[in-house]
């Protein structure tokens, strides 16, 4: 591991001295999705893997960057905890380095928190090639600025990250789905109106006028079905992991498909086409639209819009910062990678 | 970036009063007097002026003319800090946000407030609760402590490992920079489209921006919580049924420890029916549903019972749950009691550390001849060792710094950090070397530059110039 890690140290000095961009690579697993593409010598964090430390009574994972996400969830199953925010693999090469770049989180987000909220401390080479260590392996840690959370839905940009520490939890004992026939505008309603009650949410979601609750917790499957409406479902499981992995029959085909992150509350966009929503109303797929029409109506309901997977994506595929914001986006990139080396291009076009 | 003239005091006080309404410019010394400390009054600097604008407009024309004159900036809630964070640079400016005090909206739907700067931390679940919401970080300082300090510190509390710290429920911050630019951070959706500026921003000690509005997330009050106060005949009993709870898969919304000195001064103090012969005091809430609660509260008084208390008591009603928690929340003031002064220490470590790392302060504490009381937030592993001393005594305050020093170092050595939720201000300056390395310093300064390429933002807290760095490493000789 000491040798991938020097060798990826050598290569970040190299590529900076040079001025020669590197496209920072994991499992390939995200691969076309989130980010632009970006041309750059392929520098390969996979074989950097691992679970460096991992007590189960202290709820901290450490795993180097490379580590597959099935590795580390198969270690914390072990001992009946898990990654509380469910982050999707897509496909079998996903590595906890890329979900952290990604800030990919599952269906139980708004309840769970994110890869952003879990993680506790990361260690990274910079842009001159110096290893540093940030935040630490403990819940509670203010010294010094987050580096480790800012390194969350950056794409690499900022970094290559080697190694992890972030908080894990026990996994639910039991879980419940309930399904009930709604229209879209009334199951946003529902959502939020259970969201804001002491329900055990861990999951809800939206498609094809149907709405499914998730609750998970320690208590007797028995008594959520008693008390809250719907249908138990029988197979809710593989229908949760399957909308995790964009299985389900919505995101089959070769449309665009964009991401909404939005206000829960946020009323049914006025474009009639496919629509599914999650994360309780926050999070909203569609498969058609453009940036510039969707940036315009997520900002509306205080949010923003990403080109997630297809469609054109040599133009900018995420909402742009306001200028002042977008100056302060550049000034950050030169404190980490003065020369611009890391993933040029992979977030916005002009950085 | 080089100020456009250098500016005496009295014209700068005149210019400001140009901004605000005059009587919130404050020049003189008698008047300036509160604000030469925050919560942490060993460390003072009288200010050279004082300024408590009205509005946003008011604060972005302020840190325009700070920026313009190249005049130190130092931004400030309601000085609760124990870190010497809001300290007085000695020629500069310390803004208040007291005066931005208003609750702007609170929306039940989408279960979010957005607030103020200077709004208490419970203010905010005070007006939420006739809608069955809370904000869940709740500092002990939560009557007093604002909402504009808590993003600047990333503020926890005794409720972290389940509903987390102040970054983990913040929606949206707005903030002015140091050239008195307004921007948005965040948003009403759960992430952002590019850098996640809002987390680098909370915790951030005002060395990047000044917080001029914050949305937190609010939750839903859970149905029902309940205590269970457990008395031990040692700490290491104690240390072994919280680590036992978590290995059983029970994520308490609270768990905190005491030592016996701490135990006795609560009591006194709060009359909560602690076991004062006991050497250690567990405290575990749990909350969630009738349901829930009942079954992890069967657990927890499991877990508890098997490892052998002295006594152990189950809150009945809410009036009981209060008085329980009302000992523990005391704390600091109980022991404020027993002592002419008391010096609050703020290490996290790693839990299976407790039992070494109390032993170690216990023999440090003998070498120092100053005693300690231990609050423990057991759930999250932070650490306050409260260090009774006399400031009266000369030396005594050198000595107490040494020995908090000491503890730090230790905190670090076994895996564990300088602050858990106190920030390093001024006061932990000479400790960063020891968490940090040149190469991360450097990097912390490189990110301060991009927001505040002058530095004139709160200069000389947070990150210690390299400088210091290596004047710290060689005063501490060869510990490390």
């Amino acid at each position: 591991m000491a040798e991938t890690l020097s060798h990826l140290i050598e290569q970040v000095r190299a590529a900076a001295a040079a001025g020669r961009p590197l496209a920072i690579r994991g499992g390939g697993s995200k691969t076309g999705i989130l980010g632009r593409p970006v041309a750059g010598m392929p520098l390969e964090v996979a074989g950097h893997g691992g679970i460096v430390a991992y007590d189960p009574t202290e709820l901290v994972l450490t795993a180097r960057a490379g580590t597959p996400l099935a590795e580390i969830e198969a270690a914390l199953a072990e001992h009946g905890q898990a990654l509380s925010f469910e982050p999707p693999h897509f496909g079998p090469g996903a590595t906890l380095g890329g979900t952290l770049a990604c800030n990919l989180s599952g269906p139980a987000r708004p309840w769970g928190g994110s890869m952003r909220d879990m993680v506790l401390g990361v260690r990274l080479i910079n842009g001159k090639g110096e290893h540093l260590r940030f935040g630490g392996q403990v819940m509670k840690n203010v010294a010094g600025y987050d580096v480790s959370r800012l390194q969350a839905g950056a794409l690499g940009t900022l970094g290559v990250i080697t190694e992890i520490s972030l908080k894990v939890l026990p996994a639910p004992r039991h879980s419940v789905t309930l399904v009930t026939a709604l229209d879209q505008a009334a199951a946003i309603r529902r959502m939020n109106e259970l969201a804001g009650r002491p329900a055990p949410l861990s999951g809800a979601a939206w498609l094809d006028g149907r709405l499914f609750l998730r609750f998970s917790g320690s208590f007797s499957p028995s008594s959520i079905s008693g008390r809250w409406d719907g249908d138990v479902m029988a197979d809710a499981p593989v229908f949760w992991a399957d909308l995790r992995e964009q299985r389900l029959a919505f995101f089959a085909g070769g449309q665009p498909l964009w991401r909404l992150s939005l206000a829960s509350t946020a009323p049914p966009l006025p474009d009639d086409g496919p629509t599914l929503i999650e994360w309780g109303g926050a999070q909203r797929w569609l498969r058609d639209g453009d940036l510039a029409a969707l940036t315009e109506a997520a900002a509306k309901a205080g949010g923003h819009a990403t080109l997630f997977r297809g469609g054109d994506r040599t133009g900018e595929v995420r909402s742009p910062p306001p200028p002042p914001l977008a100056d302060l986006h550049r000034r950050l990139k030169a404190a980490f990678d003065p020369a611009g080396i890391f993933n040029p291009g992979g977030l916005y076009g002009w950085m | 970036m080089t100020p456009e003239s250098a500016i005496d005091p009295g014209r700068l006080a005149e210019a400001l009063r140009g901004i605000v309404e005059p009587r919130f410019v404050i020049a003189d010394s008698e008047t300036a007097k509160p604000y030469e400390c925050d919560g942490l009054a060993i460390i003072r600097q009288p200010p050279m002026l004082v300024v408590l604008p009205g509005s946003v407009g008011e604060v972005q024309a302020v840190a325009r003319l700070c920026h313009r004159h190249g005049v130190p900036l130092v931004a400030r809630g309601a000085g609760t800090g124990l870190s010497a964070g809001a300290t007085p640079h000695p020629h500069g400016v310390v803004m208040s946000l007291a005066r931005l005090d208003r609750i702007q909206e609170i929306d039940s739907a989408a279960r979010t407030a957005r607030v103020q700067p200077g709004v208490t931390n419970l203010a905010i679940s005070q007006a939420a609760k006739p809608l069955g919401l809370y904000y869940a970080p709740d500092p002990s300082s939560q009557i007093a402590c604002t909402i504009g300090g808590n993003v600047a510190e990333n503020s926890g509390g005794v409720h972290c490992l389940k509903y987390g710290l102040t970054v983990h429920n913040l929606m949206a911050v707005e903030l002015v920079t140091v050239e008195g630019t307004l921007l948005r951070l965040g948003g009403r959706g759960l992430d952002c489209a590019g850098y996640d500026m809002m987390a680098l921003l909370t915790g951030s000690e005002g060395l990047l921006g000044i917080v001029v509005e914050v949305t937190v997330k609010l939750l839903p009050l859970p149905e029902i919580a309940q205590v269970v106060v457990a008395g031990y005949a040692s700490l290491r009993q104690a240390g072994d049924a919280v680590q036992q709870m978590i290995a059983e898969g029970i994520i308490p919304a609270g768990l905190e420890m005491m030592d016996g000195l701490a135990i006795r001064a609560a009591e006194d103090f709060a009359h909560a029916g602690y076991p004062t012969e006991a050497a250690a005091l567990l405290l575990c809430e749990v909350d969630g549903s009738v349901e829930e609660v009942a079954d992890q509260l069967a657990r927890v008084e499991a877990v508890m019972r098997r490892n052998d208390p002295l006594s152990l008591r189950v809150s009945s009603c809410e009036a009981e749950r209060l008085l329980l928690w009302k000992g523990r929340k005391s704390a600091f003031p109980a022991v404020g009691r027993i002592s002419p002064d008391y010096y609050c220490m703020d290490g996290t470590i790693p839990r299976r550390q407790l039992s070494n790392v109390l032993e170690r302060i216990a023999v440090l504490s003998a070498e120092y001849g100053l005693a300690v009381a231990n609050v423990f937030h057991a759930g999250d592993g932070n650490l306050h060792p409260l260090i009774l001393f006399d400031a009266g005594k000369p030396g005594e305050v050198e000595k107490v710094e040494a020995f908090g020093g000491r503890i730090l170092e230790l905190c670090v050595e076994v895996g564990g950090c300088i602050t858990g939720e106190h920030g390093v201000g001024l006061e932990k300056i000479r400790q960063m070397p020891i968490q940090f390395g040149d190469d991360e310093i450097i990097q912390f300064h490189a990110i301060k530059a991009a927001f505040d390429p002058g530095g004139t933002l709160n200069p000389g807290k947070g990150v210690p110039l390299l400088k210091q760095c290596q004047e710290y490493r060689a005063l501490r000789g060869g510990r490390f």
